[in-house]
């Protein structure tokens, strides 16, 4: 098995999803609570992922990135290398493509939360930021923990974006994805199947964590309020 | 100028009803404030407003010198910066926090100990010691109710904000709360707007009151005046209540009590009277009027009078007969021309022990505070 694609590509999930929560929070936030007309337009954008052929969301990612673009320039301006292939540009790739992964189920469990219990905390002279830190998150968890390991479990499998904008570099872009179509090319079937087997693994321990934490909760919070 | 919340809002929704109103209210000394009227009628819309959940598209609302709002100087002071004790009708009690939590949860400012002091004695004004560690889901409703009122009131606010603060509890639940609401609020000694659709509320709790339907004030007064005089048929339709009158329990035994009103004495069921200083209140439709002098009736109160004064009412009419006091009676009109009723006929008015409902009176002799 080529550990380091393996060691790369949890790397990469990591920061991926711990990103997105920054990222996340404050997006499903404003589409949770926004009072706007136009926020379907935001909505269907986050969506996007979703639906488009990685392939042409890759695409589009590598193009707004390269040297020939205004951020691709500024980039270049700033650090001194374009980003794509590089471990910087697959990570602003990744975090766009599960960017819905995470957006959603914290939007969801924010819809969730009872607006009264909201208007109270600031009645109670709570300001907005810590009605979010204090009642919202702690209401939403189950929703924020599924969001942090769905964006996860959906960064360690990408392969068109990755292959799009990261290229295939040994130790810089080649994930565990990456690694078992190589293999499959070598016609190396038993080191693909390993690798597979392991991916499948992971990423069915990964949501089978997030279904039980999930339960547990709800659980917990029947409960606690018998109505 | 003196210190007064001046209220005077508009707030319209589309293919709704439209919310209109002006009313005022004195802060010193404190006093209650009832928001009276049928569901629907906006009265919680003017609470929300009031305490900034809510932004009328016009008006202005005035807290003694502050200005909370101001649509035509583009004024709006948020929620959190007015200083007040909101109690939402479904209490809003945060889930995920212990009743200690839930008092203590706008008190960040203060020091821990100062915290802990406070939970406590709040705690212990509402007879909630021994349940600070409990979840709110734990609870059975009234005690709910107390824990958000003493969430509202834990922060010393200086407006207290109650919308229906007794509709989702169950009936003899309800009578005892009242009760021990009315109590509070004197003791706190902070200017409070309660809204309500209940008269007896009204009638415990208010120093004013105002009468809303369809977003405008019909009506405003003391809670007895406007319910002896109705400014119209709408307001008295609205209000459910036509004679009320102070008495004075004289007697209590076996479940009846003597209550002396005006110099007369009628007998009335026992209640949850914490005194003898009482609203003595009879619905109009429970007065049954006969001929002077007739057979006697199973109905304890037999008051002999002369007629004051006859309204009609569409197919209804309402009589007001003089008896030592103004007692309102609605009956019929073919019943009215069976009695050849006039003004200044005598006439008896017939009321069943039952049908007389005593609410404790605020305003009476010193009130003994209970433990």
């Amino acid at each position: 098995m080529n550990w380091t694609a393996i060691g790369l590509t949890f790397k990469l999930a990591t920061l991926t999803a711990l990103i997105l929560v920054v990222v996340g929070l404050p997006i499903a936030y404003w589409l949770s609570f926004s009072q706007r007309r136009w926020k379907f337009l935001v909505e269907s954008v986050v969506a996007l992922p979703l639906v488009l052929p990685p392939t042409v969301l890759g695409f589009y990612i590598l193009v707004a990135i390269g040297p020939h673009s205004p951020l691709g320039r500024f980039y270049t301006s700033l650090v001194g290398h374009p980003l794509p292939f590089t471990f910087e540009g697959l990570l602003f790739a990744s975090i766009l493509y599960s960017l819905p992964f995470a957006v959603q189920p914290f939007a969801a469990a924010f819809d969730q939360v009872d607006r009264r219990l909201i208007e109270a905390s600031w009645t109670l002279g709570v300001c907005r930021v810590k009605t979010f830190f204090k009642l919202i998150i702690p209401l939403s968890l189950a929703g924020v923990v599924t969001g942090f390991v769905l964006s996860f479990a959906h960064t360690l499998g990408e392969f068109g974006v990755v292959l799009m904008v990261g290229g295939n570099i040994e130790g810089v872009t080649r994930t565990v994805s990456i690694d078992i179509y190589d293999e499959v090319q070598a016609l190396n079937y038993a080191g693909a199947a390993k690798t597979a087997l392991f991916l499948l693994v992971i990423s069915y321990a990964v949501l089978l964590t997030v279904y039980a934490i999930n339960r547990r909760v709800w659980e917990g919070r029947r409960g606690l309020l018998p109505l | 100028m003196g210190s007064e919340l001046i209220v005077d809002i508009t707030k319209s929704f589309p293919g709704q009803l439209t919310i209109d109103v002006v009313f005022k209210m004195a802060l010193e000394p404190p006093s209650v404030l009832i928001l009276f009227g049928p569901s629907g009628s906006g009265k919680t819309t003017i609470l929300r407003s009031v305490a900034g959940l809510e932004w009328p598209e016009r008006g202005v609302i005035r807290y003694g010198a502050e200005t909370w709002l101001d649509s035509a100087r583009g004024t709006r002071l948020p929620p959190q910066r007015r200083c007040l004790g909101y109690m939402f009708q479904d209490y809003a009690l945060f889930p995920n926090y212990s009743v200690a939590g839930n008092v203590a949860f706008g008190m960040e400012a203060r020091t821990g100990d100062e915290r802990h002091q406070r939970v406590r004695e709040v705690l212990g004004m509402l007879q909630l010691e021994g349940f600070q560690d409990q979840k709110p889901g734990q609870l059975s409703g009234g005690q709910q109710q107390r824990v958000a009122l003493a969430r509202a009131i834990a922060r010393r606010p200086r407006l207290l904000l109650l919308d229906e603060p007794l509709s989702a509890l169950d009936v003899p639940t309800r009578t005892q709360l009242r009760g021990e609401l009315r109590n509070l609020l004197r003791q706190l000694a902070v200017p409070s707007i309660v809204v309500t659709h209940d008269w007896e509320e009204a009638l415990a709790l208010g120093d004013t009151m105002v009468v809303i339907h369809d977003g405008r004030v019909l009506q405003s007064g003391a809670p007895q005046e406007v319910f002896n005089h109705p400014r119209d048929a709408e307001v008295a339709k609205i209000v459910g209540i036509e004679t009320v009158m102070p008495g004075r329990i004289m007697d209590s035994s076996e479940g009846l009590v003597t209550v002396e009103v005006a110099g007369t004495k009628l007998q009335a069921l026992a209640g949850e009277e914490s005194g003898p200083d009482v609203f003595v209140c009879i619905r109009a439709e429970d007065v049954v009027l006969e001929p002077v002098g007739m057979r006697a009736t199973s109905a304890r109160n037999k008051l002999n009078g002369l007629v004051r004064d006859i309204i009609s009412m569409g197919a209804l009419v309402r009589v007001e007969i003089d008896c030592g006091f103004l007692l309102a009676a609605v009956v019929t009109r073919s019943a009215l021309e069976d009695l050849h009723l006039a003004a200044g006929s005598p006439v008896m008015a017939v009321v069943k022990a039952g049908a007389v409902h005593l609410i404790p009176r605020r305003d009476g002799a010193h009130h003994t505070k209970r433990p």
